[in-house]
């Protein structure tokens, strides 16, 4: 049964096309097929992230008009074969998104994968709702920062009521992905804590993914983080993640990149 | 200031939780009762209109939340040769409106 996941956040910046990538990667390196699906037209990133960019020939809009065909405009990733990509339009506009066009995109997505994840753009407007419109699952970004909570707060508040199950009176399953966390600040009292924002919030925990430089390191390299580098640490976090995301009960931590001496003393800070 | 201010960064996730749960709370309240409000004109107004014919601009639907009760106040407008039944007042007031259903409820 293929499943539809929105990754959210109302908050820009904070994790999303980075989350989605990570993840989407892991489920795919699992053995599942999955399918990334853009819907920030207009700013389009995911193929960046993906390192896809020179790959777009067609996107999302090509084929929610009828332009070109779903097999024409996916992109198969060249590291993992199970993985595909459906980039945005860059130049066109988000009104070209129409209701009916995304459902039948989306379920034909349905049909041919088992993960069909959509990064959704940043805020809370027509681009954003149609993203998590045909969700079965919802993944919220937050950084432990206040505005971002806040906004996260908002977009709860949506998946409750504009998504297609609220409208049928049924629940958009939905979890909390805390992204660039620092667990000394958040020790030493000067960011908020993973119980601060789970009380706040009151939404179930996926995972904790710790701020790190080699987030940055992999979209530099258009590599998802959880293929460029599985070893660190939030590769570690998002591959929890999206164990969790398949069912799998798994105890929370917040894996960490061990420092040496020498690490210590020369090595840069994130942040 | 003490020496050891220099040396003690203040605590600030504490303030941040805090500011959070105060805004969040009315944040939800309003935009929850907002919801209610208007759902509960589009339902009485659908109830209404089986009967006379109304218009959606014609109801006002107020809540007004108080220490221990609070009201809930339904202003329904009809056009006065819609309700034959009813006499009018025998002195009516040109300020009200001539025909003019409203109901107030307690609500703790």
């Amino acid at each position: 049964m293929a499943k539809v996941l929105v990754v959210t956040s109302g908050k820009g910046g904070v994790g999303k096309t980075t989350s989605t990538a990570a993840l989407g990667a892991a489920l795919a390196t699992a053995g599942k097929n999955v399918v990334l699906v853009d819907f920030d037209v207009g700013l389009r990133n995911l193929d960046l992230v993906m390192g896809a960019e020179r790959r777009v020939v067609y996107d999302l809009i090509n084929v929610v008009q009828g332009d070109a065909k779903l097999a024409q405009a996916l992109i198969r990733d060249k590291r993992v074969p199970t993985l595909s990509l459906l980039p945005a339009s860059q130049t066109r506009d988000k009104d070209a998104l129409t209701d009916e066009g995304v459902a039948r995109v989306i379920a034909e997505l349905k049909e041919k994968f088992n993960w069909v994840i959509c990064d959704s753009p940043a805020g809370i407007e027509r681009g954003a709702t149609l993203a998590m419109r045909h969700a079965d699952v919802a993944i919220v970004v937050t950084n432990p920062e206040v505005s971002s909570v806040r906004d996260s707060d908002r977009i709860i508040g949506l998946l409750d009521s504009k998504t297609e199950k609220a409208e049928k009176g049924e629940r958009v399953e939905k979890h909390l992905l805390i992204t660039r966390f620092d667990a000394a600040r958040a020790g030493r009292g000067e960011m908020l804590n993973v119980e601060d924002v789970l009380e706040i919030l009151s939404i179930p925990l996926l995972g904790i993914i710790p701020e790190s430089f080699e987030v940055l390191r992999a979209s530099n390299l258009g590599s998802p983080i959880t293929l460029n580098n599985p070893a660190s640490a939030p590769a570690r976090a998002y591959f929890d993640a999206a164990k969790r995301l398949n069912g799998e009960a798994l105890d929370m931590t917040i894996p960490s990149d061990r420092k040496g001496l020498f690490g210590k003393l020369f090595g840069r800070r994130a942040a | 200031m003490k020496l050891i201010d220099f040396f003690k960064r203040p605590r600030t996730a504490p303030v941040a939780r805090e500011r959070l749960q105060i805004l969040l709370a009315h944040e939800r309240a309003v935009s929850g009762k907002s919801d209610l409000i208007a759902i509960l004109q589009e339902e009485i107004l659908a109830v209404i209109a089986k009967h006379f014919p109304v218009d959606s601009e014609g109801i006002k639907v107020k809540m007004e939340r108080g220490e221990v009760v609070s009201t809930l106040e339904v202003e329904v407008e009809i056009p006065t040769p819609m309700c034959p039944s009813f006499p009018l007042p025998a002195k009516p007031t040109p300020a009200e409106p001539a025909c003019a259903a409203e109901a107030a409820e307690a609500e703790s």
